[in-house]
């Protein structure tokens, strides 16, 4: 029998549509269908400035906006060789491993909720609100706050919010072991996610799979380790790995990511430099509005900036950052112009979630929807 | 430098021929192959016990409107034994096809799709070279340089047939 799944299907968190060959209760074949919130990112990035493409990387990861952000500003950052201030190196760490908590949780709610557990969802959605929050404060925007910008942030922290800040990180393991009270010994999740969507050490490496379905089975490898950006090699933090690759290693492996990015946050106000949040460089930050309101010299490069941008050296360069869900990278061709020849994104759950066949393949039928959450897709991300 | 140079040299050693260019960038090397060549030179830099090139990062089109050949493949390949980077690239021209390394790397299955689809590049021995993002029977292949971002027929109202 052939069963359609979606693409209007709550538990494929999103528009994924997923064609199931079934062999009585057995998936024989899955086939994933994708595209349905296909929106041409790349393709419109070969039109704009380089400034005018950063709010749209909010929009493909939108549960993970401030890591977007990141990585495509460091990859132009890295075409133009600017040198990013120290304190908006650790507002950006602070801000992205914030988000990294918030997309977590969002799936730990999710997941949890498509396997019939209702509660966990209002003990997530409760933290995330508070890091909403404070992304408000910080930058004006919840969901998709386009915080960095092309040599530091868009502006320094707001009076009052490092309290904030740290009354969450505080605040933060009690709740995490709420979360566990109800999760991690309890027998229905034990049933419905051990030995569930099973993929090897040697698969996820060959279907390039990264993130913590990477890591969930057994591969001990991060971006913020492998090639450290934005001074994370100044940050006390571990790696953690499952050992046999099924929907509840990887269900561990982030709830212990989610402490040690508890952990960075609280590192990094505590070690934050004082100091600019933006390079001095006349080429591409904005100058500061009070700049532009006194002296005209200002104002003629903010109109010069805002209008046509700034002309980087030819060349190409990749950068990557581990965002929630994985390695997300931006590979930019510039051709001397002011706007990129091609920006290409390589978006970590279009590969992660090619390999879900061979996760689902020869599993119950049930299991599928396990599988779906315990990976972690975001369709804005695949279809960009 | 000394630990970029080797896959460099070994390749240079190896497939004498087929190497076009070599460039660095901003510390990134990219390794220009002739196109006839790329299937085995991807096996041998996955398959060489020193290199260890297991990890296909990213595999994209690129489209050089007027230039001949017109298409670039990009492959980003990343070695965990080394912890390094390669960029490797082959010109594709215009109705000409190239070698899948889908049977190499399984993560090229649907990122060569994917170039299929808004390049409209093939790819031989593909298994299962289908549009991906796009519908089946598409026309146009958007991401190529002579393809309008507003789309074709931008300008003309849909009208659907009663």
């Amino acid at each position: 029998m052939t069963i359609n799944m979606g693409p209007q299907h709550p538990a494929t968190h999103g528009v994924l549509r997923l064609v199931l060959e079934l062999d009585g209760e057995i998936v024989a074949k899955a086939t994933p269908h994708i595209g349905h919130l296909h929106r041409g990112v790349e393709k419109l990035g070969e039109s704009k400035t380089y400034h005018q493409f950063i709010p749209l990387t909010d929009r493909l990861d939108y549960t993970n906006a401030m890591g977007n952000n990141l990585a495509y500003v460091l990859a132009v950052e890295k075409l133009l060789d600017i040198e990013v201030p120290k304190r908006a190196q650790y507002l950006r760490v602070m801000m992205a491993e914030l988000q990294r908590i918030a997309a977590h949780l969002i799936w730990l709610g999710t997941h949890v909720l498509d396997l019939g557990a209702t509660t966990p969802i209002f003990y997530t959605f409760r933290e995330r609100e508070d890091i909403l929050g404070i992304f408000d404060d910080v930058a004006g925007g919840r969901l998709t706050p386009t915080y960095m910008r092309i040599g530091g942030v868009s502006k320094d922290l707001p009076n009052g919010i490092e309290e904030k800040i740290k009354a969450f990180v505080q605040a933060f393991p009690e709740h995490m072991k709420e979360y566990e009270t109800l999760l991690t010994e309890n027998v229905i999740w034990l049933k419905r996610t051990k030995e569930v969507g099973i993929i090897s050490r040697q698969d996820v490496i060959n279907w390039g799979v990264t993130g913590p379905t990477l890591r969930g089975s057994g591969v001990k490898w991060d971006v913020r380790k492998a090639f450290p950006y934005s001074s994370y090699d100044e940050f006390d933090f571990d790696i953690p790995i499952g050992s046999v690759g099924d929907a509840y290693d990887r269900y561990v492996v982030r709830l212990r990511e989610m402490e040690w990015s508890n952990s960075i946050v609280k590192q990094a106000l505590e070690k934050l430099p004082k100091g600019p949040v933006i390079a001095e460089d006349p080429r591409v930050p904005l100058p500061s509005k009070e700049a532009v309101m006194t002296d005209i010299a200002s104002l003629i490069r903010h109109f010069k900036v805002v209008s046509e941008g700034f002309y980087p050296p030819k060349g190409e360069v990749y950068a990557s950052v581990e965002s929630a869900k994985g390695e997300l990278g931006f590979y930019i061709i510039s051709d001397g112009s002011n706007h990129p020849f091609r920006v290409r994104i390589r978006p970590p759950s279009f590969l992660n979630l090619s390999a879900l066949p061979k996760m689902i393949e020869g599993s119950l039928i049930a299991d599928v929807v396990t599988t779906i959450g315990s990976i972690d897709i975001v369709l804005g991300e695949i279809d960009r | 430098m000394a630990e970029i140079q080797s896959p460099i040299d070994k390749l240079k050693e190896k497939f004498p021929a087929s190497i076009q260019e070599v460039k660095t960038f901003r510390g990134e090397v990219t390794v220009t192959v002739s196109k006839k060549d790329i299937y085995e030179i991807s096996k041998f830099l996955y398959s060489d016990p020193d290199l260890q090139f297991q990890f296909l990062t990213d595999l994209c089109g690129v489209d050089f409107f007027s230039e001949v050949p017109r298409f670039e493949v990009v492959y980003l390949l990343y070695s965990m034994k080394n912890n390094l980077r390669l960029r490797l690239k082959a010109k594709v021209a215009e109705g000409e096809s190239i070698s899948s390394v889908e049977s190499i790397w399984k993560a090229a299955n649907w990122l060569e799709r994917e170039v299929y689809d808004l390049f409209g590049i093939s790819f031989e021995n593909h298994p299962d070279l289908r549009r991906i993002l796009l519908w089946d029977g598409y026309e146009g292949y958007p991401m190529r340089k002579d393809y309008p971002v507003e789309g074709p027929d931008f300008d003309k109202p849909f009208v659907p047939e009663v």
